[in-house]
């Protein structure tokens, strides 16, 4: 049996099995459907959470930055699990207490104004999109690979197929669904990684693997990656390099975005009970940390793989030749990732050798103009293909690389319909319904939903096919936005009674515009490329790229809401006692449905 | 709110609580993973130096210790001050 139809095989399984989990699981409880989460063990809940938040970037882009960046990107570690603390203690217990299903809802209701509801809509949407456009980037990268067409032709079938998925749409809210998923996700993301692990350090767990010794040469592994990727005058693996300041401010918007994203935040408002809350989040953590403590090891490995592939007879030898490319098995991964147009050589000196080296840095032109070689030959690698590439190249059985494929759509897929049913939700329930037409009958509530659904997808792969960068990177934007708008204002409402409505709406509003207006400047205006006037090269402010301006955006957002707050009317008592009765467990009914 | 005196007792408890858990956060995080890591770049681990383990590892297992800890002493206080769910 040809890779093709292995893996056809096992994404079919997986796709098969999560729907019929999710026959099963609605058949009883049909009725209960907005309080899926309810009478589920934190245990089961965390799981749940877990495969909701891991999406394309977590599975398939966030190795591959670190792989090719080393220590400085260690920013998506700790920031994207470093926010479960933030959520943990200052979130989840109290707004479980407040017993609503919505974000805007406990906003709404904190702030006593519609106006700071439909602002909580209007950054939630923002965000959410942003967030899709990650998504959609990595999958086309998934499907292009695995139905063997271009990345473009591979988004637009991925886009047909997310949209299905999100309209079939409850089975979202089944909690067993997500269990699968996450049980699909983990697997296929330690399987490969411990045979890799056993590979080149004989140890069978990953993490330990990282800070083990590299076998073939006796050296620690780090040691060895360290000294093969200066020697081609790359950055050294483990060294600081970044820029310190930009480094500290990127995983501070990572773990604050993490705490405001709604479709995380949701999660914990309809646990069974406010001391279940607070266990939930510790569980999501244990699950996403298995698959996080896992990513470094796979990055380390994946680069000291493909560095010895292109210089099997060591660096200081000849390179790959492009004979052996052709021919060889253990290449073979190499000609259908160049299919997908996201990997790519050529020999530019024609002496039928591809050689790989940074010919940025100045000690290997000299060394290169002494050789012959007129520049880097391995002319594109894609850094989201690698953890997807990363069995091949290791050379594993083929049914792991199946296994990888039904584990990357798993992720990709459940976060981007979840992100689309977040949205049209926020459309339809909270825009229209809530404000602009509360008469609107179900059928066209339901019909607007689907519309903004329609539409969300389709800007999100209109932008996919342009991103503003690898699918982690426009997330991490993402969260910049929720860092800057959703965070705060939920914060404030539970520890400050003094932040009244208008310090919240104008916080909200000029925490997301600020750090709005930042990214497009560098990004592209609506994310068009070609309109940004900056580069993340060479930073409007200082050192600050626009994936870091979340953490700012969110200290704009808490100044301007205090200011306007001291010099507006106190809140009134009902409100103030609203806080006081979040604070405390005792009380606490179950979920309440508007 | 019964007693008012009381729920102010559990809330300072609970602050201070989460001040020294986020003190730990931003220690380990920031602090090992990124601004101290020249100051722990003599100890070494596994081919590299403590920092960087801190930076890749270690501060998600602190992480969630502190997200288990935190729940298992506010489930205490919540019990202590007579404001747990009956």
């Amino acid at each position: 049996m040809d890779q093709f139809t292995i893996n056809l095989l096992f994404v079919g399984a997986s796709f098969a099995l999560y729907i019929g989990i999710a026959i099963w699981a609605r058949a009883g409880s049909t009725s209960e459907f907005y309080a899926a989460g309810r009478g589920v063990h934190p245990v089961t809940n965390g799981m749940a959470t877990a495969a909701d938040w891991m999406s394309a970037a977590s599975f398939i882009s966030m190795a591959g930055l670190i792989a090719f960046t080393g220590y400085d990107n260690s920013s998506f570690l700790m920031g994207w699990t470093g926010g479960y603390v933030l959520l943990a203690l200052l979130l989840a217990p109290y707004l479980r207490k407040f017993g609503k299903f919505t974000v805007s809802e406990f906003i709404g209701d904190r702030f006593y104004s519609q106006t700071a509801r439909l602002v909580a809509v209007v950054c939630l949407i923002v965000a959410s999109t942003t967030y899709v456009i990650g998504q959609m980037t990595g999958v086309g990268v998934a499907f292009g690979r695995f139905l063997e067409v271009s990345n473009t032709t591979g988004l637009l079938i991925g886009a047909c197929v997310v949209f299905a998925y999100a309209v079939f749409g409850g089975m979202k809210g089944v909690t067993y669904t997500q269990v699968a998923q996450y049980v699909v996700l983990i697997m296929a993301y330690t399987i490969p990684a411990i045979f890799i692990s056993l590979q080149l350090t004989g140890n069978p767990i990953p993490a330990l693997g990282l800070f083990g010794d590299h076998v073939a040469s006796g050296m620690p592994l780090l040691e060895k990656l360290d000294q093969i990727v200066a020697e081609l005058g790359f950055n050294e693996y483990t060294a600081h390099h970044a820029d310190t300041l930009n480094m500290v401010l990127f995983t501070l918007s990572l773990m604050i975005g993490t705490a405001g994203l709604p479709h995380v935040i949701m999660r914990f408002f309809t646990v069974p009970k406010v001391s279940d809350a607070r266990w939930s989040a510790g569980w999501a953590l244990v699950f996403i940390a298995l698959l996080y403590l896992t990513a470094p090891a796979v990055g380390a490995m994946a680069r000291l793989n493909i560095t010895e592939m292109m210089w099997p007879n060591g660096t200081q030898g000849e390179a790959v030749s492009v004979e052996a490319i052709d021919t060889e098995a253990r290449y073979d991964w190499m000609a259908t990732w160049q299919k997908t147009g996201l990997l790519d050589w050529e020999d530019k000196n024609g002496d039928g050798k591809i050689q790989y080296y940074n010919d940025k840095n100045a000690e290997m032109q000299a060394k290169a103009a002494e050789k012959g070689w007129t520049g880097n030959e391995l002319t594109k690698f894609n850094r989201d293909i690698l953890v997807l590439a990363n069995p091949e190249i290791a050379n594993l059985p083929s049914w792991v690389i199946g296994l990888v494929a039904a584990g990357g759509l798993a992720a990709a897929l459940s976060t981007a319909a979840g992100l689309l049913l977040a949205i049209s939700s926020a459309v339809s329930h909270d825009l229209i319904k809530g404000s602009l037409n509360p008469n609107i009958s179900e059928k066209k509530e339901l019909l607007s939903a689907r519309i903004a659904m329609g539409v969300a997808i389709a800007v999100a792969t209109y932008l996919g096919l342009n991103p503003p960068g690898f699918a982690a990177q426009t997330v991490a934007l993402a969260f910049g936005l929720a860092a800057a708008s959703i965070f705060p204002a939920l914060m404030m409402g539970i520890f400050s009674t003094r932040i009244n409505n208008h310090g919240a709406v104008a916080g909200m509003l000029a925490g997301l515009t600020i750090t709005l207006i930042y990214i497009f400047l560098h990004k592209g205006w609506f994310f068009v490329s070609g309109t940004n006037s900056f580069t993340d090269a060479d930073p409007l402010l200082g050192t600050i790229k626009s994936t870091s301006f979340g953490a700012i955006g969110a200290m704009i957002n808490f100044i301007v809401a205090y200011i306007v707050s001291g010099m507006t009317k106190a809140t009134p008592q009902e409100i103030v006692d609203l806080v006081h009765s979040v604070r405390v467990p005792r009380g606490a009914g179950s979920a309440q449905d508007h | 709110m019964s007693d008012n005196s009381s729920n102010n007792a559990y809330w300072a408890a609970n602050v201070r609580i989460i001040l020294i858990s986020l003190v730990i956060w931003a220690v380990v995080s920031f602090g090992f993973g990124i601004l101290l890591r020249p100051m722990l770049s003599g100890i070494a681990v596994g081919g590299t130096d403590l920092g960087f383990w801190f930076a890749q590892q270690g501060s998600i297992l602190v992480f969630l210790a502190l997200i288990f800890n935190y729940a298992w002493r506010m489930n205490k206080l919540d019990r202590e001050h007579g404001v747990d769910e009956e």
